[in-house]
């Protein structure tokens, strides 16, 4: 193995919104970026390359975009590469340039992922210009309704779910949807859209970017000295599975499992329920959060539905989820899985204002994408050896 | 940087035609299948995949996700994929395998223009506020680029005509080449226009085909086979996107990426170049700092043949040809994105001594 540590010193996002009419493209992810500079204490000059992340292109009607974004992420005279792996995309980023800092390649490189929604229509994009998509809701429906059935989960727990995370939303001053009022009971008053899943247990379309800054371990040990915290990566994983034969089990998902038994392994994780102190899974749909407890190895089979009833995945409760608001709460396709990546390092260096867990060391993050088949999985830690 | 040995062990490519009747998956399907038998492995020992490929080119968003099933994803593999051209794609997974907990990754480039029209879908990666409302394309940059080398006395129409014969005549020995045969370089320079001063021959076809390379570290790779083609050297760069602020004489980023890759510690004898446009070929010659001595684009290159998101991994699979079936030692191979040659990559391969 020739790996190097790799460091996390800077993190910047966007202010998410339903429309961010007051940035171009250019301007969105220049905002996050400048963000996650100012973090690092950085300046355009000390990146090494970059690495650009984001869902369709079709989104936006601009083709390969990393072309037109050179000039705003300041990446003239540099590498600059572009992922695209569907929802799992900023994952993917996130691992893309760490491998590009663990292999020696680049000793700070910086990952950008965005979606800027509004500027065009999703669901007719999603159709191939003919919009008659079913979107994504409408895909992954028949997959929560075969995990109730199979796990005989009560009806509730969908929206509580969708209650934390929109509370946790509310000490998030980047996070999209701010809904102080909610309640269990209004979530299942609101409207039902695809069976099981309710208006209010759905995500927003959200205009948004994230950005990280990574480096080496001389990096990240000397803004340690300079008292600044920095997150480190302690592994990354990534799995892919064909989204239909008879073979396949979407609601537990060969690859989710896969991956996540590989990223434990990378990091020395055993006992994940145990070791690990939180966990930001890319959760779109409430039933969501139960299914991934399950498929990584953090709850039982038929049991994931347990934790969220008992309250352990509350901001306060003993394994908690989604301290950011999560997926459901801000949802810039092609940024929603590197948030949910640099939240986990947010935690981990303690900076996470609001919604920080109280000494949290070691964090999870998970993005997937396309029919619940793509899949990017990473762990950071506050030390490089957190389990001594 | 010290890098781990990488080496290219197995490779395969499409016929590149007009049109096809094959989805993009039947196409990686053939060129998966003929790459890992041509490195005498299976679909089970590629350990990380990642893909070269463009939802515009497609028509469909999210449209590599049905590509997967050609990787033959089952149980679920590691897997990536790059909207860019297959040599971004092979860049990521020789990345990938410098960590050194896997040996095998495979990456693959696949288009096919013909399911759109290309003079529609091209201004639409130029900069969205200003450049792709004009409808400018890369046609139309490229033209734009190749006035501004005439114009500085760099290349002449007819070195340009001269450039496109002998690709097309080095494409009759390429069984896989879309345009080849013999032609007079008077006669191409009686043509018309397409766009000024860029005549049909300057252009390159418009293709479908797909194409997949094989890579294996170390050991593994003398393991798979008595004639690996190391990678030494592999780099890329980028460049402003807006043609206006940049000196179009000269390839800048092309020259940082060969320097990158160390293309100065030793003479090469072959590269493969993705000139789409024949006034590049020069440009890029220069940029990369290469004499007559070294041949240019045996294949026939993207005059001869040019699958959109496959053109530049294409060059890779041809410079790695010259090193294991024709005995050269020390080749490089280009590829490039963006308008007048924005973004440009050179990786150097080399035999066994």
């Amino acid at each position: 193995m020739s790996t190097q540590p790799c460091a996390i010193v800077g993190i910047g996002q966007t202010n998410h919104k339903t429309r961010r009419w007051d940035v171009s493209l250019g301007g969105l992810v220049r905002e996050a970026a400048t963000r996650a500079l100012e973090d690092a204490q950085m300046t355009w000059a000390d990146i090494d390359a970059v690495v650009l992340g984001k869902a369709p292109d079709l989104f936006e009607g601009v083709m390969k975009p990393e072309l037109y974004l050179t000039d705003a992420l300041g990446a003239a005279g540099k590498p600059m590469f572009r992922v695209h792996t569907a929802g799992s995309v900023g994952g993917t980023t996130g691992i893309v340039a760490s491998h590009l800092v663990e292999a020696g390649i680049h000793r700070r490189v910086l990952a950008v992922a965005y979606q800027k929604q509004s500027e065009g229509n999703a669901q007719f994009a999603l159709g191939s210009g003919r919009g008659a998509s079913l979107g994504a809701g409408g895909a992954f429906a028949p997959y929560m309704r075969s995990y109730i059935q199979g796990t005989g989960a009560p009806a509730d727990i969908g929206p509580m779910v969708a209650v934390k995370d929109r509370l946790n939303a509310l000490k998030n001053p980047y996070a999209h949807l701010k809904l102080a009022d909610i309640t269990v009971e209004k979530v299942k008053d609101s409207p039902m859209m695809w069976e099981p899943i309710r208006y209010l247990e759905s995500c927003p379309s959200s205009d948004g970017a994230c950005a990280v800054v990574f480096t080496d371990e001389a990096g990240g040990r000397a803004a340690e000295a300079d008292g600044r915290p920095p997150a480190w990566v302690l592994a990354s994983a990534v799995r892919s599975e064909p989204a239909s034969f008879p073979g396949r089990d979407p609601v537990w998902s060969a690859g989710a499992a896969d991956c996540a038994a590989d990223v434990y392994r990378g990091a020395g994780v055993t006992r994940p329920r145990e070791q690990i102190d939180c966990a930001e899974l890319y959760v779109p749909f409430s039933w969501y959060e139960p299914m991934w407890l399950e498929a990584h190895h953090l709850a039982e089979r038929g049991e994931g539905w347990k934790m969220i009833e008992r309250g352990e995945t509350d901001l306060d409760g003993a394994f908690p989820v989604n301290m950011s608001g999560g997926v459901l709460s801000s949802n810039p396709i092609g940024a929603s899985g590197l948030l949910r990546f640099a939240e986990a390092a947010l935690q981990v260096r303690g900076t996470a204002g609001e919604h920080q867990v109280d000494g949290a060391k070691v964090a999870l993050a998970q993005a997937y994408g396309a029919s619940a088949q793509y899949f990017s999985m990473w762990i950071v830690g506050s030390s490089l050896d957190p389990f001594g | 940087m010290t890098t781990e040995p990488v080496a290219i062990v197995g490779w395969a490519l499409t016929p590149m035609t007009r049109r096809t009747v094959n989805s993009e998956a039947e196409l990686l399907f053939e060129v998966i299948s003929g790459a890992t038998e041509h490195a005498g492995i299976t679909r089970a020992d590629v350990d990380f995949s990642c893909a070269g490929s463009c939802d515009y080119v497609a028509g469909q968003a999210f449209s590599f996700v049905q590509n997967i099933d050609a990787v033959g994803a089952w149980p679920p593999k590691r897997d990536s994929h790059v909207e860019m051209d297959g040599a971004w794609a092979l860049y990521e997974a020789w990345v990938r395998l410098q960590l050194g907990d896997i040996d095998v990754a495979i990456a693959t480039g696949s288009g096919r223009s013909s399911t759109a029209d290309p003079a529609t879908v091209y201004p639409m990666e130029m900069d969205p506020y200003y450049l792709a409302p004009l409808g400018a394309d890369v046609v139309s940059f490229a033209a734009l680029q190749a006035r501004i080398l005439l114009d500085a006395g760099l290349v002449t129409e007819r070195q340009m005509a001269t450039v496109a014969a002998r690709a097309r005549g080095a494409a009759q020995g390429n069984p896989y080449a879309q345009v080849s045969g013999e032609f007079d370089v008077d006669a191409l320079l009686e043509d018309d226009y397409v766009r000024n001063p860029l005549r049909r021959h300057d252009l390159p076809p418009i293709t479908d085909g797909a194409c997949a390379v094989v890579i294996a570290r170390g050991d593994k790779a003398r393991e798979l086979t008595d004639h690996p083609v190391w990678i030494t050297g592999f780099a890329h760069s980028a460049e402003p996107h807006h043609p206006g602020l940049r000196d179009l004489r000269v390839s800048a980023s092309t020259t940082r990426a060969a320097r990158a890759a160390g293309l100065d510690a030793a003479p090469v004898e072959v590269a493969e170049l993705q000139t789409t446009f024949t006034h590049e070929e020069a440009l890029l010659t220069t940029a990369l700092g290469l004499g007559p001595e070294v041949a240019i684009n045996p294949s026939g290159g993207p005059l001869a043949a040019n699958p959109v998101m496959a053109t530049g991994l294409t060059r890779v699979i041809e410079a790695a040809r010259q090193v294991r079936d024709h005995g050269k030692q020390r080749v490089l191979a280009h590829a490039t994105s963006g308008p007048c040659l924005q973004q440009n990559l050179v990786c150097v391969m080399e035999g066994t001594r």
